[in-house]
């Protein structure tokens, strides 16, 4: 399953090897219990189950809780320049200072500063560059439809993240830290999400309302109809991510199972 | 493929597989009749469902289903309360087109949350309530409690609404940790979490901007925000919207029964993980009290299930059990 989420590149020949790598115990949960990963259990069991790509320009988060932590460190950095950057545009200055739009962008900017502060803080050991070099050249911070459509990008793939991490954290106390902050996060992505399109607070496509999650994360349990956000594996979060860091600070994040 | 490659390779990282899929009696069995009766296309399919058959009806022990049933309470009560507003023509007329159809997203959600955890619990799913275990007039059955029209007047409606919601982003919240020795529902539960915290967030902007009105995200918050509040939580939001009822939704729990390093602090809190981050590098441009005020912002509390169940039990009827 994980093959379909990746380039494949010109590996068809992995269909015809052994199977010799192990089940990785991520994989393995995420077959636990599933209606759709259950039978990718099987096409799993055809072909290898590929590590992400490991070059030497990329920032391994590591592993284990650290690992996690450092994950979310890495995007709140991405979130938190993109709130900076945002307001030297013309979109952000030319807000009127009362407005609904203003007050929100500098909530959200304070929000994900002091996110990222707090990561720098609480990882005291194996903590990875405190200085990311995010990829803007995508956005025209002149727009409000680039703007705010990156805003909810970010916000929806921050919400994504988070959930879809949290069977990798150990630690009751780091398990609920990042529950703090992801439900912050998603009252963000509702709000953004409104601003772009109103109503659009919950939408098909983060959350499961009329058709299942088909993400490698989901377990099952996103079945269609069952309301549940659709979290993202670490790999299916940083294919999008690295798109906005520069080379030399897109992540890694083999350790994270 | 190889089936019993496949076996293999699970038992490396699940010693117990054997055992699971024997627990369901003549596994084997069914796959030699299987073998017999599908043609190979069909096999995946086939092995999908028995693999579906020994994984998801694992027993997950009382802990986990406790916190499901609590889960599935606090869902009813959630559901419920959006079925009745449905229901009541004096309070749609009073919502602008977008509002009607966001409350309508969220009370599908919400039934659609108790349609799923009554499938993950099975036969341990508690009974469903009578819609008579409610009265969200706050009066325990008097129906004259202090949202005497919560079902006639939008605001008072959606300022329950958002009391709902907020109790269950904290309910969610301190339930993970309980969750945690079975990943798939973990996992499950987390989805839930960030979609009720989705919800808040609607709700609040639909307050601040008035029920009537087709922009909710064109509102502005009015300190201290009881009235007009941010989608995010500011400090307590002053007790929120009805302070003598709903200031215990954003104050402190209990933690006598905390996971290890975990707390129930009032959204008020500024220390996370042991540091107060007040202290923290302030490059904001806010002054210390705003920036206090912001880290209050940043994070949202988690409450525990005694302090949510007292706080849910406000839209409960003297004399049921319900969330006892």
């Amino acid at each position: 399953m994980s093959d379909n989420l990746q380039p494949r590149g010109s590996d068809d020949a992995s269909f015809a090897q052994p199977l010799y790598t192990p089940i990785k115990r991520r994989s393995f949960f995420m077959y636990a219990g599933a209606t759709a990963g259950a039978t990718a259990l099987v096409m799993a069991g055809c072909s290898k189950d590929n590590d992400p790509v490991t070059s030497d320009n990329l920032i391994n988060v590591g592993s284990g809780d650290t690992g996690v932590l450092n994950y979310a460190y890495a995007l709140e950095q991405l979130e938190a320049g993109f709130y900076t950057r945002l307001r030297t545009g013309t979109y952000y200055t030319g807000l009127g200072s009362a407005s609904a739009e203003k007050q929100i962008l500098d909530d959200l900017y304070y929000h994900e500063v002091i996110h990222r502060e707090f990561f720098k803080a609480a990882i005291t050991s194996g903590r990875i560059s405190d200085s990311l070099t995010p990829d803007f050249s995508k956005i025209d911070f002149n727009s409000r439809t680039s703007v705010l459509g990156t805003a909810m990008a970010f916000e929806d793939l921050g919400v994504a993240a988070y959930n879809g991490a949290g069977q990798y954290i150990s630690s009751p106390l780091y398990l609920t830290l990042a529950g703090k902050i992801v439900s912050v996060e998603a009252r963000h992505a509702a709000i953004i999400r409104d601003l772009v399109m109103e109503g659009s607070f919950v939408g098909n496509d983060v959350v499961t309302i009329s058709s299942a999650n088909n993400s490698a994360s989901a377990g099952g349990a996103g079945s269609s109809g069952s309301s549940q956000e659709r979290s993202k594996t670490p790999s299916e979060v940083v294919a999008v991510a690295n798109t906005f860091l520069a080379e030399g600070s897109k992540l890694n994040v083999s350790g994270l199972k | 493929m190889n089936f019993f490659q496949i076996i293999s390779e699970i038992e490396k990282v699940d010693p117990e597989v054997y055992d699971r899929l024997d627990s369901r009696r003549s596994i084997f069995k069914h796959m030699t009749g299987l073998g017999q009766k599908l043609t190979a296309a069909a096999v995946p399919l086939a092995l999908g469902a028995i693999f579906n058959k020994a994984y998801a009806q694992t027993p997950v022990g009382a802990t986990v289903n406790d916190v499901l049933n609590f889960a599935l309470s606090l869902e009813y009560l959630e559901s419920y309360f959006y079925n009745a507003g449905q229901a009541s023509t004096t309070l749609q007329s009073g919502l602008s087109a977008t509002n009607k159809a966001a409350l309508e997203l969220i009370r599908i959600d919400e039934a659609n949350h108790v349609t799923f955890l009554r499938g993950v619990l099975g036969t341990a799913a508690i009974a469903a309530p009578t819609t008579a275990t409610f009265d969200f007039t706050g009066g325990k059955g008097s129906a004259g409690g202090p949202f005497a029209d919560v079902f006639t007047n939008p605001a008072t409606y959606l300022a329950v609404a958002q009391s709902l919601e907020d109790t269950g982003v904290r309910a969610y919240k301190g339930g993970a940790a309980l969750l945690m020795s079975n990943k798939t529902v973990l996992t499950a539960a987390l989805n839930i979490h960030s979609v009720e915290a989705r919800h808040a967030s609607r709700l609040r902007a639909m307050r601040r901007a008035g029920p009537n009105n087709n922009a909710a995200s064109q509102g502005v918050p009015v300190a201290p925000y009881n009235a007009a509040p941010k989608s995010w939580i500011s400090g307590t939001d002053n007790g929120g919207a009805s302070p003598t009822q709903t200031a215990p939704i954003y104050g402190a729990g209990n933690n006598t029964n905390a996971p290890t390093n975990v707390t129930f602090d009032a959204e008020s809190n500024t220390t996370q993980g042991g540091t107060n981050l007040t202290g923290l590098p302030n490059t904001t441009g806010l002054s210390a009290a705003a920036f206090a005020v912001a880290i209050t912002e940043a994070f949202d509390e988690a409450l525990d299930v005694t302090t949510v169940k007292t706080i849910a039990r406000t839209f409960v009827v003297n004399g049921s059990t319900f969330l006892a």
